[in-house]
């Protein structure tokens, strides 16, 4: 039997993701970076986009926006700011929400905060690519 | 003897005045255990960040924990509590407490002390005292996601950071049982890393390092907390307000209960004293 380890994925309003994996490929604030059982112990930030999970074979990715990632010898939990199944994506609201910050950047006016328009982007474009990718699997399938 | 007419609209008062505190009570409950559940959800990530943080400060050498700023104590000048109050009234003794334990404490610290008002009754109660307000949060709604929170985190981290205050407290309506709730004043600035439970010694490989990643948690931990707070404070509410109108609702039951008895004594009076008249009135025809 192939080993595993167990993943925790919560946020501030509700625990997400609790499941023994296989694999786990998270967006790192240094790069995707992959986690198999067996990984040393390590903590670190993530920014937005996509955290893939492997499990028996199947894969399923979440949106995430940000947060924390800490491996233990005995689990692996992820502290997100946000995190989203790909099945509870709004496509449409994460496509205005995306139009609405290229809006934002490319006409900067006063009193608009720079940096939160820029995670506004990252966020609504994760979240794009996970919805996105769930889309072509299905038209494939 | 008592106007049959007047007590017969009392007892309409009564009987209308329970059936909106029955529905009050109804509502309250139902809120309380939501407010409950939503509480509950949010405890895995508060115990999370609760082991990530004591296996960071267990890791971290002293002198590099204690100097980061949320964690360093430095000599009180000004202090700020964040005072967490329902909106609405009709809950019991919850107001009052509350507010009286916060007045109580800043009297006793005797510091200058701003104030973050969360909720319409502590606001108008310390203002009515004349207390230094920072900044007031009404009508946050019976359900506040995470994120409307964030806000109030905003102003005390800014505020602690740059040294306008030099600790922060939080005051609430701590959430004991159904019947029970315990209005509590809590330090959450600076920061008391907790204790490691697990002795977990191992070396961890921080990205991008060991610093980075204890300022971007602290924050968090603060906002958590607040978040708690928050909720916890919504569930007291409710509970509390349950009860009172749960009260309410027996009181007006007895008071119909009396009122009925009165109501039946005049009638019968009246209809002693009719019979009276006409049995007067035959005997005089028939003389």
């Amino acid at each position: 039997m192939p080993e595993t380890i167990k993943l925790d994925i919560v946020t501030a309003d509700r625990l997400v993701y609790s499941e023994d994996v296989d694999a786990i490929v998270a967006p790192g604030i240094e790069g995707e970076l992959g986690i198999l059982p067996h990984h040393t112990t390590l903590m670190t930030m993530l920014q937005a986009g996509e955290l893939r999970v492997r499990k028996a074979g199947e894969e399923t990715a979440m949106a995430i926006s940000g947060g924390f990632l800490e491996v233990r010898p005995d689990r692996v939990v992820v502290l997100a700011d946000s995190a989203e199944r790909e099945a509870e994506i709004d496509l449409a609201r994460a496509e205005e929400a995306k139009r609405r910050a290229q809006e934002r950047l490319r006409h900067p006016a006063p009193g608009i905060d720079m940096a939160r328009a820029e995670a506004a982007l990252h966020r609504s474009v994760a979240r794009l690519k996970v919805a996105e990718k769930r889309r072509r699997r299905r038209l494939g399938a | 003897m008592a106007d049959i007419r007047q007590i017969k609209r009392r007892i309409k008062g009564a009987q209308s005045v329970a059936k909106i505190t029955r529905a009050m009570e109804m509502i309250a409950t139902s809120k309380m255990r939501r407010a409950q559940e939503r509480g509950l959800a949010g405890r895995p990530y508060t115990e999370k960040i609760h082991q990530v943080i004591a296996d960071l400060a267990a890791t971290l050498s002293e002198t590099e924990a204690v100097t980061h700023p949320l964690l360093q104590r430095r000599p009180i000048n000004k202090i700020a509590i964040v005072l967490i109050t329902p909106d609405r009234g009709l809950c019991g003794g919850l107001i009052g407490n509350i507010n009286r334990l916060t007045n109580s404490f800043i009297q006793e610290k005797n510091i200058p002390t701003s104030l973050i008002c969360v909720g319409r009754k502590g606001l108008d109660y310390m203002r009515r005292y004349g207390r230094d307000i920072r900044a007031e949060f009404t009508w946050m709604g019976d359900r506040p996601g995470f994120l409307d929170t964030l806000p109030i985190s905003r102003i005390i981290l800014d505020d602690y950071t740059n040294g306008t205050i030099d600790a922060v407290y939080v005051a609430y309506s701590r959430f004991v049982s159904v019947l029970a709730q315990k209005p509590v004043v809590e330090e959450i600035l600076p920061v008391e890393p907790p204790a490691s439970s697990a002795g977990l010694k191992t070396d961890f490989l921080y990205e991008p390092d060991a610093k980075s990643v204890l300022s971007g948690l602290l924050p968090r931990f603060v906002e958590i907390q607040i978040y708690h707070a928050i909720l916890e404070a919504i569930a007291s509410e409710q509970s509390a307000r349950m009860v009172a109108m749960r009260n309410a609702t027996e009181n007006a039951g007895e008071l119909i209960d009396d009122l009925t008895l009165m109501y039946n004594k005049a009638r019968q009076e009246s209809i002693t004293k009719e019979l009276l008249d006409i049995t007067g009135g035959v005997e005089a025809m028939s003389r």
